[in-house]
């Protein structure tokens, strides 16, 4: 078989979904990471942040990578979901998915497209206004200015509640996708249970703080 | 037991087809789920009807013949049984059962309840096999050693029917399981070894054609196949899958 061939098959799909989703998870790691620093110290969010802005490897190689997996994640979720539709032109009159299925493993092109709109508006809030700064406008650099727009942005309380919703929809498309991504690239042995728990773990906890994070804020801002 | 049975009934292959509602008397739990529909028909048959088309041979669970899709779950509610092994027992009086054919791209339906699942065949033929030579010199396959757990491992692939509950049951109508038990039962043992590359590759490209969707690991497969085919079959095809691609010439 052609190595295009390969690139075409559905197993190849899956896997290179799956790979896109664990630099993904990966990342939403460290951005959490990061995040719950402002909870404890506005110096240093401040600090790490001013890091992450000017950072030639963040900025300019790890950045365009984010972006790449961020789009090929949903472009290639959006091309399974078709063919899959396409798979089964005629639904079933009475189908009782619960009785075999989780409702995350069911609805990750829904609980996808609410994350989708949620960047949409995270893009708006952070990444649009940050890009303007320093590549529009061509402002200079405070390093102090981090925390006073990140709590400025949980003034208002819509926004917040915006941010918790697509949070639990996060978490939902989480609590499947962790686990698929491990079976989608072969690994079902001795450790998925554990890697199960820990996934379930990862699915709430991280999705958690990030709601914790906007309400503190929200709460405490200036 | 009183039942109302809603049935899909479609003339042929083209037919847009349709659900009928059926109302049945004087079930037995005892009954098996086919039986039921045998005194259906015999009911239809006297009154001038035609009987509803449904697939079954050895109403043992073993020829992975019988395939409907009853009150939304391949072979109905039931857990480790076919459409045959489910009882009345199930259901309570006054029920309404929904009973409609598999449905996938790959299984067209040929009438009523009967698909065509011979895309599961052209699978097989693509490398669901091992050549040996027959030349009368052939090794006594039981004196090759293999350890006990690839043997149970490779022995509970190859209890997989063929039914095509695991197409039915997935929302994306993959056949990723059954592929994936084909594949296990040989790649386990030393005599699939030789053909290993080829036959996932083949395999995997044949299920492709045939119009299956893609697995997203919903378990749905796991849970209604009646034979109890494990998820780790997938996993194991992946890695095959793999390792066939990156290291075949």
């Amino acid at each position: 078989m052609s190595k295009s061939g390969i690139l075409k098959s559905s197993i190849a799909r899956k896997v290179a979904m799956a790979l896109s989703a664990f630099f993904l998870m990966i990342f939403l790691l460290q951005h959490f990471a990061i995040n719950s620093i402002s909870l404890f110290s506005a110096s240093a969010f401040n600090e790490v942040s001013h890091f992450m802005g000017t950072n030639f490897f963040i900025q300019f190689i790890m950045q365009p990578i984010l972006i790449f997996a961020v789009v090929f994640h949903f472009i290639m979720g959006f091309i399974l979901e078709a063919r899959n539709m396409k798979a089964r032109s005629v639904k079933y009159v009475k189908n009782n998915g619960n009785a075999n299925s989780t409702w995350m493993s069911r609805n990750m092109l829904y609980s996808g497209l609410v994350i989708l709109a949620f960047l949409g508006l995270h893009f708006y809030d952070f990444w649009i206004p940050e890009i303007m700064h320093k590549y529009v406008h061509v402002l200079p650099e405070d390093p102090t200015r981090y925390f006073g727009e990140l709590q400025h942005k949980f003034v208002d309380p819509v926004r917040v509640g915006l941010y918790c919703v697509s949070f639990v929809l996060l978490a939902l498309h989480l609590l499947h996708g962790f686990n698929s991504a491990f079976q989608s690239v072969g690994a079902n042995n001795k450790y998925t249970r554990g890697l199960k728990k820990f996934g379930t773990a990862y699915a709430i906890l991280i999705p958690l703080g990030f709601i914790v994070i906007a309400i503190f804020h929200h709460l405490n801002h200036c | 037991m009183k039942l109302t049975l809603k049935i899909w009934r479609q003339k042929d292959r083209n037919d847009k087809g349709g659900i009928e509602t059926y109302p049945i008397d004087n079930v037995s739990e005892h009954m098996s789920f086919l039986e039921m529909m045998d005194v259906l028909n015999e009911q239809l048959v006297s009154e001038g009807k035609e009987p509803v088309a449904f697939d079954h041979d050895c109403r043992e669970g073993i020829c992975g013949m019988c395939s409907m899709q009853i009150n939304g779950e391949a072979h109905g509610p039931d857990r480790g049984v076919t459409t045959c092994q489910l009882h009345m027992r199930k259901f309570k009086d006054g029920d309404t059962i929904y009973i409609e054919p598999f449905r996938a791209k790959g299984f067209p339906i040929i009438k009523d309840l009967v698909v065509d699942r011979s895309a599961f065949d052209r699978i097989q033929h693509a490398g669901g096999f091992v050549s040996v030579n027959t030349s009368g010199n052939t090794q006594d396959a039981n004196a090759i050693p293999i350890p006990k757990t690839d043997a149970d491992n490779a022995f509970d692939a190859a209890t997989c029917i063929g039914c095509g509950a695991c197409v039915a049951s997935c929302k994306n109508a993959s056949a990723m399981l059954f592929v994936s038990a084909k594949v296990s039962q040989f790649a386990l043992l030393p005599q699939g070894k030789v053909e290993a590359k080829r036959r996932v590759l083949n395999m995997v490209e044949q299920m492709d054609k045939e119009g299956f969707g893609n697995c997203t690991n919903t378990g749905a497969c796991e849970v209604e196949c009646p034979k109890g085919i494990s998820l780790e079959n997938i996993a194991r095809m992946n890695r095959e899958y793999l390792k066939a691609s990156i290291f075949s010439e």
